[in-house]
Order: structure tokens, then sequence, then C-alpha cells
């Protein structure tokens, strides 16, 4: 089934937020696959002027020694030195807030930013850790049983599937 | 008292017996009489062998019993039990001991240590040189009255041709057979495995076929110009077998025996670096086992051995290189020999021919025959029971056996030593 | 075919042995994996947390500083405690006192042994004998298999040379004794070279090679002829006592690798070598140090190479990947 959100407006909305910010010169960060997607468009509308960095988490997620590696890992790539700057870090879906944990935990190897903003395309409820957006797309309300996927990266496109057990 | 087996099937390929009859044994242990009664003879015990085939008791070229000096893996009278379990009545062991058979008490401790148990015969072969280190002739006259059925140097090399030929020639004044291993010492180097396909796959050191071939030659030359009765043990290529065929038709007086196992396995049954099949000489191709198995139809080779070789479990625990050669052979000697029956290589007779009154002869020896007045060592088995070889069928203290879980087609039931029974599977069980 | 000793039921790599048998899908998830810890190197911290909490114990038999170092910084920079053992061989010619060496280590929770052994075999010996939750790479036994010198080779030249189906390579020198030569041949096979060539003297070539998936020659003139990769061996100096060479000399005239040597093969070929080397035995500096060498490169790629090998076998149980987000 897909959602009834409109990607579009959503996106528009995160810009919107994210004009405010950006005075402070902010790198934008995008987590693959999905955040990857979102932030290359988020960095078009805003005309950031420095590179957009991605960030694979396959090597910092908890769960690895219960599912192991991901076959399909892709680099990670900072192309501008982290160090004391303001860092905008995006993904597609925040749910349990782990895969957050881990891109953090990744960024403060490459150095140490001076603040890291959340801004998430879609926002689902079921946190397990601390971790809140300052920017939000749309906030959906799912069961827990049902997933949300986006899908790209030509025309972007959520799905909502149901999942068994 | 005599002893009847009654309604089995009597093969004695010696006298040429193959059917259906009766077999009578004396009060003393001797065959009484063959498909009919002797006149007079009064039967205090039968044994019902109905669908069973009734044969010589199995003679075995080469068993080592690892007593005296190897106790931790099997003695003298584990493996006794376990050959009579087999149908094996008759046993050679090489002189390899600690302390090697170089002396007549040794030969004559063994086979008294033997003979407590009543069990299987053991023939002891006499070390070709004291101490098997191929510089000084044994006392041979005297080991031979001490009951050594033959003489060798075994595994040990001797690397000093000279030192072989008047090993040769004293062995052909006093009419005495010469056990040979073929193996060139330089040509083996410190292999382990046949040098081939599956060698260089594992990055195993290599024995080449010439190893064998180059010390055939040498011996056959020898064996030529001294005029001595020679065997050789265990042949493991097609090449050497021709070689020998060559010289039987020539007229030498060499023989030579095959290990059940070089029937059946080749290089590539070591997988995986399988110590199992680490033996020596080694596993060879498949061109080599047809070459085996040719000759064995042919009668160049004329006898079927175990080789058997008990190892404590750690033996096989290591490095494939670093593990101890050699397969606990006993139990499955008659099932891998009637393989080759299932196989259509041999007949039944043929196949009990070559575990019987063959190796008889080779050791000079009346045994493996059940003519009237022969010692009534008798084996049972039968033909169609179809069997799993698990660690619980093993008797032998050694359990190195790379045909652990493999099924088998004919089991041992009864095994009797001079008439008396020395293994009954159904008390066994 | 059975899936052998390395794969779990599941037919998932658990232990890393031999290259023999592995799919070329297999190589080519552990060499893409590869290529995102190669990044891992380039950072200010050069550390994932992969395998923290992890004990990995590089256990060796046979002293070997170079290889030993590749494995324990693998290790580090996927933040597994390691501690290296050098087990002199004197102390375990025995093969019990092998196993019993790995039941002490067992005891205190090892979760990899990387292993190097004289003995070919000596991996999948210890493989028989782990318990479940234990994984082992074989970092070289006797003349059998380095599967992860093979891995950074193939690794290597795939950044250099792309695609496999169009090269000719060449393996020169001690093929026999290699256990790094076996583990090559294994692994450019089931990437699907083109042509797979070894150049030694017939003393060095093993017997039946052909039966690997290659191309004998005995002379260098004939065997580089128009070959994109030479791949050379380190020849061990003792060769010369067992009659299996005459001098240094004289081989470095037949089969050492020269400018001239280099001039028969392809114009941009590369030349590799897993090291140490003998200068002026197998391979002339002026080589070695060319511009067709790859041979630093080799090493740096090792460490990626040994992280993900880690990575990949000890990852997962035997769940279905995709997992929470």
């Amino acid at each position: 089934m897909t959602a009834v959100v409109d990607i579009e407006t959503a996106m528009a909305r995160m810009v919107e937020q994210l004009h405010p910010m950006l005075k402070r010169r902010p790198l934008m960060v995008g987590i693959h696959t999905g955040g990857v997607w979102v932030a290359e468009r988020l960095h078009t509308m805003l005309e950031l002027a420095e590179p957009l960095g991605t960030l694979d988490i396959s090597f910092y997620r908890d769960d690895f020694t219960r599912i192991g590696m991901n076959p399909q890992v892709r680099t990670s790539h900072l192309p501008v030195n982290v160090e004391d700057r303001h860092l905008i870090l995006v993904d597609d879906v925040l749910h349990t807030g782990r895969t957050i944990r881990a891109a953090l935990n990744e960024i403060f190897d490459y150095g140490r930013p001076a603040s890291v903003a959340l801004a998430c395309l879609i926002e689902r409820g079921g946190r397990e850790l601390p971790i809140e957006p300052q920017v939000v797309g749309e906030h959906v309300k799912l069961g827990k049983n049902q997933h949300v996927k986006l899908l790209g990266p030509e025309k972007l496109e959520l799905r909502i599937q149901e999942v068994n057990g | 008292m005599g002893l009847v087996i009654k309604g089995g099937h009597l093969i004695d390929p010696a006298h040429g017996v193959d059917g259906k009859k009766d077999l009578f044994v004396d009060d003393a242990g001797f065959v009484a009489g063959v498909g009919k009664a002797p006149a007079g003879f009064k039967a205090g015990k039968t044994i019902e062998a109905r669908g069973r085939i009734v044969c010589p008791g199995l003679v075995d070229l080469r068993a080592r019993l690892r007593e005296p000096g190897l106790e931790h893996k099997a003695t003298i009278e584990s493996e006794v039990r376990a050959a009579v379990a087999a149908g094996i009545t008759t046993l050679c062991c090489p002189p390899d001991t600690y302390p090697v058979i170089d002396t007549p008490a040794m030969a004559q401790m063994i086979q008294s240590r033997a003979w407590r148990f009543e069990l299987a015969f053991i023939h002891p072969l006499g070390a070709l040189t004291q101490g098997l280190e191929g510089k000084r002739l044994t006392d041979m006259e005297a080991l031979d009255e001490a009951g050594c059925v033959g003489f060798t140097n075994a595994l040990a090399p001797i690397t000093d041709t000279l030192v072989l030929r008047r090993a040769m020639e004293y062995a052909a004044t006093l009419d005495l057979t010469v056990f040979l291993h073929a193996e060139d010492p330089w040509l083996r180097n410190s292999g382990c495995v046949h040098e081939g396909e599956s060698g260089t796959r594992l990055g195993l050191p290599g024995i080449p076929e010439a190893a064998e071939t180059v010390a055939v030659a040498r011996d056959l030359a020898l064996i030529e110009q001294t005029g001595c009765r020679a065997h050789f043990c265990g042949l493991s290529s097609a090449r050497a077998v021709a070689m020998l065929a060559e010289a039987q038709k020539q007229g030498l007086p060499v023989s030579a025996d095959v290990t059940a196992h070089h029937l059946h396995l080749t290089e590539h049954d070591i997988g995986d670096f399988n110590t199992q099949c680490h033996v020596r000489p080694p596993l060879r191709g498949s061109q080599d086992r047809k070459g085996l198995r040719k000759a064995l139809k042919t009668g160049v080779i004329g006898a079927i051995c175990s080789d058997h070789q008990p190892h404590e479990p750690d033996a096989k625990l290591a490095p494939f290189a670093q593990s101890e050669p050699g397969i606990s052979g006993l139990g499955t000697l008659l099932p891998l020999t009637l393989r080759l029956v299932d196989e259509k290589l041999l007949t039944l007779p043929e196949a009990i021919a070559l575990l019987t009154h063959k190796p008889a002869e080779i050791i000079g020896v009346d045994t493996g025959h059940l003519g009237v007045g022969a010692t009534a060592d008798i084996c049972l088995f039968d033909p169609e029971a179809r069997w799993i070889l698990t660690e619980d069928k093993l008797v032998s203290r050694g359990h190195n056996t790379p045909f652990q879980g493999q099924e088998f087609r004919g089991r041992i039931t009864h095994t009797l030593i001079g008439g008396k029974l020395v293994f009954n599977l159904d008390s066994a069980n | 075919m059975k899936p052998g000793l390395q794969f779990d039921d599941a037919g998932r790599l658990r232990h890393l042995l031999t290259i023999e048998g592995l799919s070329r899908q297999t190589i080519l998830e552990i060499l893409d994996t590869a290529e995102s810890f190669l990044s891992v190197g380039e950072r200010e911290i050069k550390k994932v947390p992969l395998l923290r909490g992890k004990t990995v114990v590089n256990l060796f038999f046979e002293s070997s500083t170079r290889t030993r170092t590749t494995f324990e910084i693998a290790a580090k920079r996927l933040s597994a405690d390691v501690i290296n053992l050098n087990v002199s061989v004197s102390s375990t010619s025995k093969g019990e006192t092998l196993l019993d060496t790995i039941r002490n280590l067992e005891a205190m929770h090892t979760d990899l042994f990387v292993v190097r052994h004289a003995e070919s075999g000596a991996a999948h010996m210890i493989a028989r004998h782990l318990p479940a939750h234990a994984h082992i790479i074989n970092a070289g036994d006797g003349r059998h298999a380095h599967p992860t010198q093979g891995l950074l080779d193939v690794f290597t030249i795939r950044r250099y040379k792309g695609e496999f189906n169009k090269l000719k390579v060449a393996i020169v020198g001690d093929i026999l004794h290699s256990r790094v030569a076996r583990s090559q041949i294994h692994a450019l096979n089931a990437l699907g070279v083109a042509e797979l060539r070894v150049i030694a003297p017939k003393t060095l070539l093993p017997t039946a090679v052909e039966k690997l998936g290659v191309r004998p020659y005995t002379r260098m003139e004939e065997g580089l002829d128009g070959v994109d990769v030479i791949m050379m061996l380190r020849l061990q100096r003792e060769r010369m006592q067992g009659a299996l060479i005459p001098s240094e000399q004289e081989y470095f005239n037949l089969y050492g690798l020269t400018p001239e040597k280099l001039a028969l093969t392809a114009k941009d070929a590369i030349v590799m070598h897993p090291g140490p080397m003998n200068r002026g035995l197998e391979i002339d500096s002026a080589v070695a140090d060319g511009p067709q060498s790859v041979i630093l490169p080799q090493v740096t790629y090792g460490i990626a190479v040994r992280m993900a090998v880690m990575a990949l076998i000890m990852g997962g149980s035997a769940e279905p990947a995709g997992g929470r987000r």
C-alpha cells in the first residue's frame, strides 16, 4: 500500500524548517540508502555550496553479532572535515533511533563537530533511544507490525508494508 | 566327541571345494571328513551353518599387534581377539616391535604370549638385520627355528645395497623367504601422500611412484643375482606390479601381497586432510588401483592382507603429515575382499583363496585349507548380512579406520581354532 | 558438492581455511566489503566498533612478523581485543599439543583464532575441533593455503585491472612449496581469469599442477609473453640445499624478474609480490621499485581484506539479514 504522505509537501516542510539553520554554514550528511536520497534533494533545494557527505553505518550497527554484515556495504564519504562544523544529519525514516546512534558514533570517528541536528522525512514513533529530530517532513502513526520503506532514487515513494510477527 | 558344521556352503579353494557340504571335525581339532561323516564319527556338538559360507580361517600376512613396546596402542590380547572376530586365525607380525624381533627369545616370547589366549596363531617375521639397522645380519637359522616364517627389515630401509645382497644370499642359503617393502628412502624423503593431484592440491609432500619402482627394480636385480625367494609387501603402484609380473614371467621366485584398503581407496579419499587415509605406502591414483586389482585377478598378487596398524586416537589427531600412518584393518579384511566379489572382480572362491591358502603358501605354513587331516581353523560368515561399521563394532583397540560409517555385506558369525569355537557373533552381541 | 568445513549448515562462511570451494560470489562479496573498509584506514580515528568485546588470538606456530602485524591491525581496527601468541615449533612438534593449546585458549573464550602453522592441514584440523561459537582464519598452513593473501592479491588486481575475464596472469617461482600460489590459483580461477600460467623450473613445479587449472611453463620468455599480471613468489633460501636449484646466481639469471624480462609482458602489466622480497634473487630492485610495481599497495589492501574476512565470518547467526532501523 502506498502511504498518504505527499513527498513533495514533506520535503518543502523540511526546507522551510532548515532555512534558519543556514547562517551557520552547516554541512549536510545523508545516511545510506534512503537518507542519502532525501539529503541529495535537500542539498539541491537549499543550494548548499559544500559537497554532501554520506554515511554507511553498517560497521557501527549494534545488531552486527545477530544479523551479520550487510552484503552491500557502501563507503562512508565525508568530503569536508567535520571538526567544529555544524552538521545536519539526514535520514529517511526515524524509528527506534538506533541508526542515528550508530551514525553519531561514526561521525565522531571523523572528528568533533560543533553540533549535529537531525532531519528526517518521516517520523514514526517507537523510539528505543533518547533521540529526537529537529526537522521532520511528516509524522506518521504506524502499528508495530508495519514497516515503512522509501523507494528511489529517481522518484521517491513511500511504501508501508505489513510484516508478520 | 566330534563337531559337525552342518548345512553350510563350504568353500575350500585349495581343494576345489565349492558347494553345500557338512564339515566334520574330530575331538583333537582336525578335519575328519568333508561332505560325509567318517566311519565311527560321533557328533557331540553341531554348529548350524545354513545360509552361511564355511571356509578356512583367514591368514593375514601383516598385522601389527603393538606388543611389545607400544601397548598404549594395542596388545597381543586385544588384537588376537579382534582377529578371531574378523575370521582371521593366522597372522604374521612384522619385527618392528620394541625391542625388535631379532633374537629367538623375542620370537618365542610373542608366540607364547599369543598362545596363552588360545585365539589366533601368530607367526612372527624375523628381522633381516640386527635392530633393523640395515647393517648386520641376524641369526636367521636360529630365528627360523624359533618360528619366524620370513625375514624382513619392515619399513626400515636397507640403504646399503651390499647389505641387502648379502642378506638375500644368506636367506637363499637357508631357503628362507625375504619380505620386502619397496620404498626408496631418498625419493620418499619427507613425503606422506602419493605425489599426484591430491598432494599437489593439499600442499602435502608427495611420495613419487618412482620411490616404489626404483626399489622394486633394485630388489628384482638382487633377487635374480642371489636366487633368493622374495615377497613384496603391499605394492601400491600399477607400474611396480607390472615389473613384478614381468619378473614372474621370467621365472623369478617372487610373490606379492596388497592391502585391502589399497584395492578400494585412492589419493582422492584423503579429501580435506583425512588422517585416517594416511597410510604407507600411500594411497595412489585410480589407475594404480586398477592395476592392483588386475594383478589380483591374474594372480601376480597372491594375497590380500589387512596391514593392520592400530593406533590410539591422538595418533591421528594431528596435521596430516604429523599423524601416524596406518589403518586398523583386521575387521575390514574380509568385508573389503567381499566387496571385490560384489564388484565382479573376483569369484567368491577366488576371493577366499587370496585370504587363505595362498597367503599360507607364501609363509610356508600348513593352514588355510580344510582337507582331511588339516587343523580345523575355520570361519563362518553370512554372505548376505548387511551391516554398518560403527565404532562399537570395532573389536581392535585401534579405531583408526577410514571405513567407519560405511555399509558392508558379509559378516563373520563363527570362528574356530583347532576345532574350538573362539568367536560367536550371537554371544558377542 | 558438500559445502565443506568452512561453511555452516545455512551455507554461510564461518571459517576461512582455503579459497578452494569459495564461489565467485563469495569472493566478490569479500572484495566489496574490503573496499568499504579501505576508507576506514584513511580516517582520523581508524577504527570501527564491529568486533568490540570480541577476542582475537593470533596463534603463530611459525614466526611471521609481517602477516601477524597485518592481522593485528585489522582486528584492532575492528575494535577487537587482540592477543598475539608465538608458539615455538619445538614445543609443539606433536599434534596433540596443538589441540591442547587450542583447548586452553578456548577456555578463555576466544572468538577468533588466526592460525599460522608449518604443517599443511593444521587449520582444518583445528576447525574440526572448535566449538560452534569460535571461528578460525587460516593465516598459512604449510604448503597448502594462505587464503587472505590470495584474496588481497585478487583485490589488488581488481583495483588496477578491473575485470578478470580478459586477464592473462603468470605466477612465477617456487610453486611447489608455495601456499600463496595455491590460494592465488583458486581465487583467480574462481574469478574466471582468461589465462593462468605458472612459471618455474621443473624442480619447483608440483606434479600434476595442471590439475589445479593452470598452464605450466618452464621458461620465462614463453611464460611472460603478453601477460597482464605477474605474481612473483618468494624463494626460500634453504631451497638451495635440497638440490632444487643450483645457485642464487643461476636462479636469478633464469627466473629473476628483471626490466628486460618485464618488457616481454603487456605494456601496462603490474608486478606483485607477497613479501618479504629477496632482491636480486627473484626480483630486480629496478622492477620492485619501478612504476609497474604494486607491491606496497598490496600491503595496504591486505589490512582491508583481512578486516572484511573477519567481519564476514564473525557477523551474525543464521538469521536473515534486514533488521531494524
